[in-house]
């Protein structure tokens, strides 16, 4: 691996950021961390993740999809598409890495969504290995490994270096840029993570199994009795589904702006009330039908599409952030039906 | 706490005079309990937990509760016997199938706080009072308890329960927390600062709606937001204007209504201080129509849809709202 | 950017405006250089919309042997559907499409002997087979079509079914209404009971499409009468935004209705979870 004196970080983020823009995650004055534009002497955020996922980048909340001017009986449509810049998003946790390839599976199968797409060619995903995970980390449940991410380049940080190996021709691109920043080390890979091992292992969550669930267990949990008491507690809100790294639902609406019509789409939850009322009626009258299509969808139906995938990639936001802490690893060890 | 709690319930259900509890289960970690009816005493002796994490106010739940066969026994803290007697006094809960047992309780300790101190991989927490031991899977870490309490508890209105039915332990006294000091610290901004920083809050705002959902003032059976005919229904916002107008159309709702629980800021993803908006309402009313606190009785008749001759003159209320 | 992108719409003008019943109207989109925006086969849908009011999903009503125009059979029952039922012709719309499946007319359907059961405005979808049909009517065998609705007045395309597919020799058509009626002679009932008293022939494929109720009852009529559910094909309605199984609305167990469906025979369906 190539690595850098952590004391030179910054060193490393004004370089890359003259090339192209540059995202990292940075403490945020009122807690928790988040994703900004990198300015010089930014601190690159120590805690384990950002509240809202990276998605954001590929996904964001809200998006402009084009305009129309309408006079009198007459519409014009007006394709308000540009090619996107090129940008890096620096130190993007193994979660968050997996989750862009579950977005993909939706975003850029057949019809491609060439919004999604533009940015996704445009971004450059440079990973940062788990060397402190939280209570709330089940990721390796979903066989991720979070010492060795993918991305377009990967990171591994101790409290001495930052080593840096390119996993893809656009990783390569990016540290081609800034290789004078970078010596060589003999530090391997798996020396690295040999480290860190054990850790995973004590973690509360680092038995949870997912082998209860998967693309072909919908009658075992449709009709499950434990629905009602599970989803009791849920108040409605989006906030699991908007924290959420692979939630990727949306809304489209128009926005009159006074100057023509603006259509954008936004994010937004099976959670919701409205997610599928139509004139005449809604298929989803209560909470609780709502609250399991959001669970059946991760555990159920996204493996049943996608051979076996799960629309979960254990990050852990969802725990954290649940008014009442009512998430997806009480449902499942709640719901699993053992063999 | 818990046990004489739990001891409690089972005696109600054996008596047959509650039919179920809501209270707090306990979850995967030391933090993370959750609003749950127990019916049996097998569950409440396997799953309740009451203990300085457990910090949801259950009141919002008994809209829903107390409209079902048999009655329910709740068990409130003070400050959510406000939120309680404020839907009582709108008519949204059935009171008489209510059983509350107010409880006591100690500042709630906020997981968030512990967790900004960069500890993590939490497996524990202790409180002896003045210094938290925090059990991790990276060794023991402590800090002190004043650091991590709850926002909602720094501005605690007191221990005294202003509805309930039986108590465990005494009945506490109010207190007077300054819960108004940075309210007065944000009128004495120029209104260029202010906004600045409520516009640096609010464009934070994800709209989850979690502080609307879980805030016992807002029960509309059809908010006004999700309501496509309504015009100005929308899940996130087209431009500023509509990301300041959600959160300040949402405190003109409640003014009056609001009991100062505090649950929309501490199920904020986003950590947007919005009671401040709220206690804002609240302390213009006591200022303008003399010192009232909704919910405080269950037959109280808010300032702001009453009318007596000392309320005071339109002009000024004008006046106030030109800086 | 050169790139197209389903989410951006054509532009449709509106030629022609029908008054089918009290609450539907049938109206005729061309392009603005005149004949059909897309191509489509029969049960396929598009995203018709005005832009500032909404835009939502509809099933084409005419038939792919159309060279000209499409049709679209509209329901007034909401906001957008209001907007549209104001519109006079020359009016410009946006449509994207065509989406979802069709009715495997070109496949499982070939040289088979049809029954088409619908009800109400349920007859939109189906009328783009029929019409299909007719148009190559060597390739299919027997052709029933059994329609009711609420009224003599709210049977959609009444003049197209009295002046056209009941003068085919080889078209068979059974109309029925819920409540007797001056004026009306034809048969009164509920299509389920209809149904039951035609005794249509299990050996025919039936298309199915009306009020979730009527479906309901359909469908048991057609199993007491030795039907399969492997027979029986219907075409589902839910709230929908993209068109192309993303935005998630659409989503019933494994299936996107919107690029899966609409259309579905009921032993696929009978795999689902019910919510719809």
């Amino acid at each position: 691996m190539l690595r850098i004196s952590i004391d030179r970080l910054n060193e490393l983020f004004d370089a890359a950021a003259e090339k192209q823009t540059l995202y990292i995650p940075v403490d945020r004055e009122d807690g928790g961390a988040e994703y900004k534009k990198y300015e010089k002497g930014m601190k690159l955020s120590r805690s384990l993740n950002t509240v809202r996922s990276a998605k954001d980048f590929f996904f964001p909340q809200t998006e402009d999809l084009m305009e129309f001017r309408v006079d009198k009986k007459n519409i014009e449509v007006k394709d308000i598409r540009s090619e996107a810049e090129d940008f890096v998003i620096f130190g993007v946790k193994a979660c968050d890495v997996r989750s862009f390839s579950i977005l993909d599976k939706v975003y850029l199968s057949d019809p491609v969504d060439s919004f999604y797409k533009n940015r996704r060619n445009h971004g450059v995903v440079i990973s940062m290995a788990c060397t402190h995970p939280a209570e709330t980390c089940f990721c390796t449940a979903f066989g991720i490994d979070p010492l060795s991410p993918e991305g377009d380049a990967v990171c591994r940080m101790d409290n001495d270096y930052l080593y840096i190996s390119a996993l893809t021709d656009k990783g390569n691109a990016f540290i081609e840029q800034i290789s004078h920043l970078f010596e060589d080390s003999s530090e391997t890979e798996e020396e690295f993570g040999s480290k860190y091992r054990d850790i995973f292992s004590r973690l509360p969550l680092a038995g949870l199994s997912t082998d209860a669930f998967g693309g072909d267990k919908l009658d075992e949990y449709f009709n499950s009795d434990k629905w009602g008491e599970l989803s009791e507690s849920c108040i409605g809100c989006g906030t699991c589904t908007f924290v959420c790294p692979t939630c990727q639902c949306y809304d489209i609406k128009d926005f009159d702006t006074g100057n023509g019509i603006k259509r954008f789409r936004c994010w937004d939850s099976c959670m919701y009330s409205d997610f599928t009322k139509m004139a005449h009626g809604n298929p989803r009258l209560t909470q609780l039908e709502r609250f399991r299509q959001r669970f059946m969808h991760k555990l159920v139906y996204f493996p049943a599409c996608n051979n076996g995938e799960f629309g979960c990639v254990g990050c852990g936001r969802c725990l954290a952030r649940c008014p009442v802490s009512m998430n997806i690893v009480k449902v499942m060890k709640d719901l699993e039906v053992k063999k | 706490m818990q046990e004489a709690m739990i001891k409690r319930a089972k005696e109600l259900l054996a008596e047959g005079i509650v039919n179920r509890v809501i209270g707090w289960k306990r979850g995967e970690f030391a933090y993370d309990s959750t609003p749950a009816i127990f019916e049996t005493p097998e569950e409440l002796e396997r799953d309740f937990v009451y203990d300085d994490l457990t910090a949801s106010n259950l009141s919002k739940y008994l809209i829903k509760e107390s409209r079902k066969a048999g009655k329910i026994l709740a068990f409130l803290k003070p400050c959510d016997t406000y939120s309680l007697n404020q839907l009582t006094c709108e008519h949204r809960v059935i009171r008489e199938n209510i059983h509350v047992i107010g409880i006591p309780c100690d500042p709630k300790i906020d997981a968030e706080k512990i967790k900004a101190k960069g500890i993590s991989g939490i497996l524990g927490i202790k409180n002896d009072g003045v210094d938290l031991t925090i059990d991790t899977i990276y060794g023991k870490e402590s800090m002190p308890v004043s650091e991590a309490i709850m926002e909602k508890c720094l501005s605690c209105k007191g221990k005294k329960h202003v509805t309930y039915d039986e108590l465990i332990g005494e009945d506490g006294e109010l207190c007077d927390s300054g819960r108004f000091d940075m309210v007065a610290e944000l009128e004495a901004m120029t209104a260029q600062e202010r906004y600045d920083f409520w516009r640096s809050q609010l464009s934070k705002c994800i709209r989850c709606n979690a502080c609307r959902n879980v805030c016992p003032a807002c029960t509309c059976e059809k908010c006004v937001f999700d309501n496509d005919a309504s015009g100005i229904a929308n899940k996130a916002a087209a431009d500023s204007f509509e990301e300041n107008m959600f959160h300040i159309i949402r405190a003109f709702h409640v003014a009056g209504r609001c009991t100062d629980c505090g649950e929309c800021s501490r199920v904020c993803p986003q950590n947007i201080p919005l009671h401040m908006l709220n206690r804002k309402f609240i302390k213009d009313i006591n200022e303008l129509y003399g010192t009232y606190q909704a919910g405080e009785k269950p037959d109280s008749v808010s300032p702001l849809t009453s009318y007596t001759l000392d309320d005071c003159e339109a002009s000024i209320v004008h006046e106030r709202g030109t800086e | 950017m050169n790139t197209t992108d389903t989410l951006i719409p054509y532009i449709g003008v509106v030629t022609e405006i029908r008054n089918d019943t009290p609450d539907v109207k049938t109206f005729r989109i061309e392009a603005p250089q005149g004949g059909k925006v897309f191509e489509h086969m029969p049960g396929q849908c598009a995203m018709l919309s005005i832009p500032g009011v909404g835009e939502a999903m509809f099933s084409i009503t005419s038939s792919p042997t159309n060279t000209e125009f499409m049709e679209f059979s509209i329901k007034k029952c909401g906001h957008l559907t209001d907007w549209l039922h104001e519109m006079e012709v020359g009016q410009q719309i946006t449509l994207r499409g065509p989406y979802g499946n069709a009715f495997p007319v070109e496949t499982e359907l070939k040289g088979k002997d049809l029954l088409f059961i619908s009800g109400g405005i349920g007859l939109a979808p189906l009328r783009s087979v029929i019409n299909y049909v007719r148009d190559k009517r060597s390739n299919y065998g027997k052709v029933d079509i059994i329609y009711g609705s609420r009224s003599k007045e709210d049977l959609v395309d009444y003049d197209e079914i009295m002046n056209e597919w009941k003068n085919s020799q080889d078209i068979a058509v059974h109309l029925t209404i819920d409540r007797p009626q001056e004026g009306w002679d034809g048969h009164v009932g509920f299509v389920p009971d209809f149904v039951r008293e035609l005794a249509p022939s299990n050996s025919m494929t039936a298309l199915v499409c009306g009020p979730p109720v009527m479906i309901k009852f359909t469908l048991a009529a057609l199993k007491d009468l030795g039907f399969s559910e492997s027979q029986v094909y219907t075409t589902m309605e839910l709230r929908m935004k993209c068109g192309v199984g993303k935005c998630g609305r659409c989503n019933i167990g494994d299936k996107y209705v919107c690029k899966d469906g609409p259309v579905f025979r009921f032993d696929q369906l009978s795999r689902l979870p019910e919510e719809y």
